[in-house]
């Protein structure tokens, strides 16, 4: 049935092409995750303060950019949101804005279920030392939460490096990218996907392992 | 001068087993005959459980055989001591054998009544009307006949217990095996679970019970064995076994127990 | 500023009802052979024979281990020439996420039957019951009911995750909004609209399904007869 003859050689040949676009993948990545997860922790914060209107306003955030699709957030900003700020907004700022944002949100909610997982008891042993709440969160309870966090927030960053991909639907240059760009100049998709594909389960194989690994020891990563 | 003596209901010969590189049982030589009510004490980690889950066959044994009616389980092997069992007779030989687990495992997403139902239909292939009526005689046996349409979370410890023995005894087993049936209970609850079994010695069913209840024991049982270092330490009468042990380790374990009621 | 003028979207309101409609079709339809593919893997996965577990194992872990886009981009344009057939978008798109999500639900299932306490399986074969009567009979009810929660967290982010289909031009909501923004140049106004949309759906979804949480826990007993 199958009687395709494989030949890699178009992509060998491009490999320096590929190199760009994993680059790419690669940077976009790091700077989501980064914003993403400590903007979470932010809005967490917020989102607990105590004073009504910004508890709102982020509540408001987390669940908007929790049950949008990520797809529509990024175009939304490369498409929408340069008309409003009358900014023009590049490939790369819109898939960052919507991959960071959308994993604030739910890195936020990582925070918080990690946190609420902590018995009252050690709040109250805290307090009854004479401790704050902010210094109670800080010193005993928020440590023991990130425990249990670990394997839900290793999961969202699993989850942000597959999003990159989706900055492909603006022409961002990341691996996906390029293996569209290749894969049409050389009417080759199925060794082009098929390395890309490749490529990206090898990185995130040990991300992945990494979770299952934290699970094993920790507990679940369900948010 | 020949008596004619009927074969033993299950025989244990020189049984073994070991997990991984612990061996819990050491050789267990057992001969049980039908309406033999038998008692098997030991301290905690001497293979009581073992033992019992090894008969049927939950836990295979590394060596030694079993025999059910004369009739040896499990196919031999190359080496004369070790014997495999096959995927396709467990289920037959377990159908014979019913069991009473200290956990009670009761289906929770089945009734009492279903649950006591549910070994005739699934594995007996009876039809639903035989089924709830002999499900509605067990229940009745053990006192629970109105309990038939509760779920197990709206049953106490020791209604759970009974309907579990009710659903061991609807398959109308040649033998009845009881695994710790009143760890897990209330003191309170663990009367009407003792009754029970009782009754059940006095119908001259077969049945081994291990327990840590030596009071009952003593009444309950024709014969009782206490296992120690992987084997059967010492084994007699009630009376003599729990009265007055000869060998150190049962009178080291019965003091230990000084507060049990004769 | 901005003049915001909805008037063009709302002109065009059918084409985007007709992209909504299918976004739940590729969804319903990824769902609908997902969830038995998912536990034939699941099951597969958790047998002892090589034979089984191997191949299982793979699909499970590559499926969840690259990106949904890549799967749907070699679905769509890979496939169709490795095997010789005939490729639509809603194929590969209905192709690439029931196997997808099939993948997730196989995890799922694993974690739901391995919940259900060992003493149950016991009572099973103590009574005689033969290992798929165990699993038909015993835990599998106990199981599902357990799973539910996770299933239609599932669910929910499957119908975010088709809007991928957008990409290999297949009509969905996404589509559409991209077909009225440069009908009516009014791309702010339509994408804001589609967001809401999408929001309004995915929102109120989420709230049944944490609603339906809270009944079965609280209940704990069912009848899953």
């Amino acid at each position: 049935m199958i009687h395709y003859r494989w030949n890699f050689a178009p992509v060998w040949d491009n490999l320096d092409v590929l190199a760009v676009g994993a680059l790419g993948t690669l940077q976009l990545f790091a700077i989501c995750a980064a914003l993403g997860l400590s903007l979470g922790l932010f809005v967490g914060w917020v989102r607990y303060s105590g004073s009504k209107l910004p508890s709102l306003l982020a509540i408001s955030f987390i669940e908007f950019f929790r049950n949008t699709p990520v797809l529509v957030q990024i175009l939304w900003f490369y498409y929408a949101l340069p008309l409003l700020i009358n900014v023009d907004i590049k490939p790369m700022m819109a898939a960052i804005l919507g991959i960071s944002l959308n994993s604030a949100a739910f890195s936020a909610e990582i925070y918080r279920g990690g946190i609420q997982s902590i018995e009252k008891g050690q709040w109250e042993g805290a307090k009854a030392l004479g401790m704050t709440l902010s210094q109670a969160l800080r010193r005993v309870v928020f440590p023991q939460a990130f425990r249990r966090m670990l394997p839900a927030l290793t999961n969202r960053m699993i989850e942000i490096f597959k999003m990159t991909t989706l900055a492909s639907a603006v022409a961002y240059v990341e691996l996906l990218q390029q293996g569209k760009l290749l894969s049409s100049l050389n009417f080759n998709p199925i060794e082009t996907y098929t390395v890309v594909a490749i490529v990206f389960f090898l990185c995130l194989l040990p991300l992945v392992q990494a979770t299952y690994f934290l699970e094993r020891r920790l507990g679940r990563s369900d948010q | 001068m020949k008596s004619h003596t009927p074969p033993a209901l299950l025989k244990l010969t020189n049984l073994k087993k070991s997990f991984q590189s612990m061996e819990i049982l050491s050789g267990i030589d057992l001969e049980v005959m039908p309406g033999d009510r038998i008692a098997i004490l030991g301290a905690s980690g001497s293979g009581k459980s073992t033992l019992l889950r090894c008969i049927n066959l939950l836990e295979f044994p590394s060596s030694g055989s079993i025999a059910l009616d004369g009739q040896l389980l499990g196919k031999a092997t190359t080496s004369t001591a070790t014997r495999t069992y096959g995927q396709a007779e467990l289920p037959l030989i377990r159908q014979r054998i019913g069991m009473v687990f200290q956990q009670f495992n009761l289906f929770p997403h089945m009734t009492a009544g279903e649950n006591v139902m549910e070994g005739l239909c699934t594995v007996k292939g009876w039809g639903k009307p035989q089924a709830r009526t002999k499900a509605e005689e067990e229940l009745e046996r053990v006192g629970l006949q109105d309990k038939f349409e509760a779920y197990p979370s709206r049953l106490s410890g020791g209604q759970k217990q009974r309907v579990a023995i009710a659903r061991a005894l609807a398959m109308e087993p040649e033998l009845l095996l009881f695994d710790e049936p009143t760890s897990a209970l209330d003191p309170e609850l663990v009367g009407e679970v003792l009754r029970t079994i009782r009754q059940l010695a006095q119908e001259g069913r077969t049945m081994l019970l291990v327990t840590h209840e030596i009071g009952f024991a003593y009444h309950f049982a024709n014969r009782v064995l206490f296992l120690a270092d992987g084997v059967i330490y010492e084994q007699g009468t009630p009376e003599d076994v729990l009265k007055n042990p000869k060998k150190e380790k049962t009178q080291t374990f019965l003091a230990r127990h000084r507060e049990f009621n004769f | 500023m901005h003049v915001w003028n909805f008037q063009p979207v709302w002109a065009h309101a059918d084409l985007l009802v007709l992209g909504l409609a299918n976004t739940l079709k590729v969804t319903a339809a990824a769902l609908f052979f997902g969830m038995p593919l998912g536990l034939t893997l699941a099951l597969m996965r958790l047998s002892q024979a090589k034979v089984f577990k191997w191949p299982s194992s793979l699909v499970i872990e590559v499926f969840r281990t690259t990106p949904p886009l890549v799967q749907l981009f070699w679905f769509f344009f890979a496939l169709p020439i490795l095997v010789n057939v005939e490729m639509t978008p809603y194929i590969a798109a209905v192709l690439t996420f029931s196997i997808q999500s099939a993948a997730f639900f196989a995890e799922v299932f694993r974690a739901g039957i391995e919940s259900v306490e060992k003493g149950q399986r016991e009572a099973g074969q103590a009574l005689g019951m033969k290992p798929a009567q165990v699993m038909t009979r015993v835990v599998l009810p106990q199981a599902i009911k357990r799973m539910i929660p996770a299933f239609l967290e599932r669910a929910i982010e499957l119908m975010k995750t088709t809007t991928l289909v957008a990409t290999v031009s297949y009509a969905d909501l996404l589509f559409q909004t991209n077909e009225v923004a440069q009908k009516t140049f009014r791309p702010l106004e339509v994408f804001t609209v589609t967001a809401l949309i999408y929001f309004s759906v995915i929102f109120v979804a989420s709230k049944i399904v944490n609603h339906l949480e809270h009944k079965f826990a609280i209940t704990g007993e069912g009848t899953v007869r």
